[in-house]
């Protein structure tokens, strides 16, 4: 537990279930610690029930003489595992916040604690409410209690610490992906253009482009409000304008876009590169791209839309930046961001689904 | 060395990158007599243009929408006397890479003015790329088939095309609107859109999706099959060794 001072190489600081319930939505972290994992993220949460219950399935198998007794074994030994493991759950997405701000050591055992408070808790009001003669004397319930506890809080910290890695690479590959080479070249000639005929227009054309790659070039860990990451967007649309004119026409449509929302760094940018690169370049004729953001029910949503041609040119390209956003989705925010694409009528959707995080004032 | 300005063509789908490369041209003019010709947009743009006032150098963008510049400069060799052809590009590492290979002229955007000068300088003498270097470097088969009549150059859309017939040392092209002679083996077409078109005689490909049945022939043709297609009111004899497609079609 705690520092374990392995020589393994992770990323500078970072740790991936702590990212959001700290304030700040950062990721980073003191490297090498371990941490507990947001009892608040859904995707936590359903691993818990998930697993208990796994182990609770095999130990009735294990304990029953046939596999129709064991179901019944399962059935009785659910009376006392479900509230126990429902009734912790809940705890701990209450006591949350102040469970992460305890160091390691000190978190995991009132985690323990907590788990056996319950158990005792559960185990004397079914006694209480039954009366029957106990199945398992109350001493055993505790030790399977802690056991499960310290099975789940290794499986976690294991989990954590295989991710660090990953979001490396995701890193690496981003930095890759997000900007098109012939993006950035094109860009330049435009701009190139402009300036005998245009200064002031080139200048402004300039400052975006620099904009632009201070977010790329930048640390993309920390999560950043949604409005910075639309004027980015607006910003590199506005760049595609100056080389393709007429062809590129933008709908935005974000009335009821939730300014102070938490989102990943160039969650939208590099969707809108593929739908210029994809939808608009390859048409004579100008084309729709729309942007839609709103929030309903703690849940940010974002569309976007642009018109897709069945043809066989489609490149690789736009699956690495999907993968890409997938990914940094996952690792912010587990099993509670979706991102879904479907084609419908000549139109290619991209579909965002994030936990409304709040940027703290 | 002649006096007469070189004719330059430029073709770029973004209006910013054609107004780089008259301004580049303009700096070169200085030291190279130069002659803008013309601009376009788009591929068809630029074979209407050549047709009217031909050039001696296209600088040629390589992504462009419907037709790319690989494309292009495959049916520019039809032209009787085809303009020398310098491609231009952003960024492309596959086309870069077979430009290396097959030595084409090219420019990386953003271009200088000192590699344009020698690009256009060089330009005339060298020779252009080959068909066969262009074929090998296009994503896929063209989907335009080109027919050169007095100069000019037509596209024919693959899409458009009913049937492919061998005669003598021409191909005649059939559409619903009429007919081109285009000079190419009727094997290579086959081998190239060897999934749109169906052999049904030694000299003739049919568009798959332009047959519509199949009927038995009568007087001449007697006993053999006939091919009906839509769009024209011909009908395609079917050889004896091709029998077998009547069946295989009629079924689907």
């Amino acid at each position: 537990m705690g520092d374990t001072g392995e020589a393994l190489d992770f990323p500078p600081g970072f740790k991936e279930m702590r990212s959001i319930s700290s304030a700040m939505g950062s990721i980073s972290q003191n490297a090498n610690t371990s941490a507990l994992p947001n009892f608040r993220n859904l995707g936590i949460l359903l691993r818990i029930l998930v697993i208990v219950n796994v182990l609770a399935i095999g130990t009735a198998i294990a304990r029953a003489p046939t596999l129709r007794g064991a179901w019944a074994e399962f059935v009785e030994m659910s009376s006392i595992v479900q509230p126990v493991v429902i009734i912790t759950v809940l705890a701990l997405a209450a006591l949350n916040e102040w469970l992460q701000r305890l160091r390691y050591p000190l978190g995991a055992t009132a985690v323990a604690v907590l788990a056996i408070g319950v158990t005792v808790l559960v185990f004397s009001v079914t006694q209480a409410a039954y009366q029957d003669e106990p199945s398992a004397p109350l001493q055993r319930n505790i030790l399977l209690a802690l056991l499960t506890t310290g099975l789940l809080l290794v499986y976690f910290d294991l989990r954590g610490r295989a991710l660090s890695p990953a979001i490396a690479e995701a890193r690496l590959q981003a930095l890759q992906a997000r900007i098109r080479p012939h993006f950035l070249y094109n860009s330049i000639n435009a701009v190139l253009s402009l300036i005998r005929q245009d200064p002031r227009r080139a200048e402004t054309a300039l400052e975006d482009l620099a904009d632009l790659f201070r977010v790329v070039m930048g640390d993309s860990r920390e999560l950043s409000p949604i409005s910075r990451e639309v004027e980015l967007c607006r910003q590199y649309l506005e760049l595609e304008q100056l080389r393709l004119g007429d062809r590129l026409k933008v709908a935005w449509r974000i009335d009821n876009m939730p300014h102070d929302a938490l989102v990943p760094p160039l969650l939208l940018q590099p969707l809108l590169e593929n739908a210029v690169y994809h939808g608009i370049e390859p048409r004579v004729e100008p084309g729709e791209i729309s942007i839609d953001i709103y929030s309903s029910r703690s849940q940010v949503h974002a569309v976007l839309r642009n018109p897709y041609a069945p043809d066989g040119t489609h490149r690789a390209g736009n699956k690495m930046a999907l993968a890409n956003i997938r990914e940094r989705l996952q690792l912010h925010f587990d099993a509670e961001a979706t991102l879904d694409t479907r084609i419908r009528e000549n139109t290619y959707q991209v579909h965002i689904t994030l936990p409304y995080v709040k940027a703290s004032a | 060395m002649t006096s007469a300005p070189l004719r330059v063509l430029i073709v770029d789908d973004e209006a910013p990158a054609r107004a780089r490369l008259k301004d580049l041209l303009a700096d070169c003019s200085a030291e190279m007599p130069l002659e803008v010709v013309g601009e376009a947009a788009t591929a068809r743009g630029a074979l209407d243009m050549l047709a009217d006032k031909p050039a001696d150098v296209v600088l040629l963008d390589i992504r462009m929408p419907e037709m790319d510049g690989i494309e292009l400069a495959q049916h520019l060799q039809k032209l009787p006397d085809p303009p020398a052809i310098v491609f231009t590009t952003a960024y492309d590492a596959y086309a870069i890479r077979a430009f290396e290979v097959h030595a084409i002229d090219y420019l990386l955007k953003p271009i200088r003015a000192a590699r344009l000068k020698d690009a256009l300088g060089r330009a005339q003498s060298t020779r252009n790329p080959s068909a066969a270097a262009l074929r090998e470097m296009s994503k896929g088969a063209p989907a335009f088939l080109s027919a050169q009549e007095r100069g000019r150059i037509h596209l024919i859309p693959v899409d458009d095309v009913i049937y492919l017939k061998a005669e003598l040392k021409y191909v005649t092209v059939r559409t619903a609107h009429r007919e081109y002679l285009i000079e190419e083996a009727l094997a290579r077409l086959e081998q190239e859109y060897g999934e749109r078109f169906v052999r049904v005689h030694r000299n003739c490909l049919v568009a798959r999706a332009a047959i519509r049945g199949f009927e038995r022939g009568a007087g001449e043709a007697e006993g053999g099959w006939l091919a009906v297609l839509d769009g024209v009111a011909e009908k395609i004899p079917v050889s004896r060794r091709q029998q077998h497609i009547v069946r295989e079609l009629a079924r689907t």
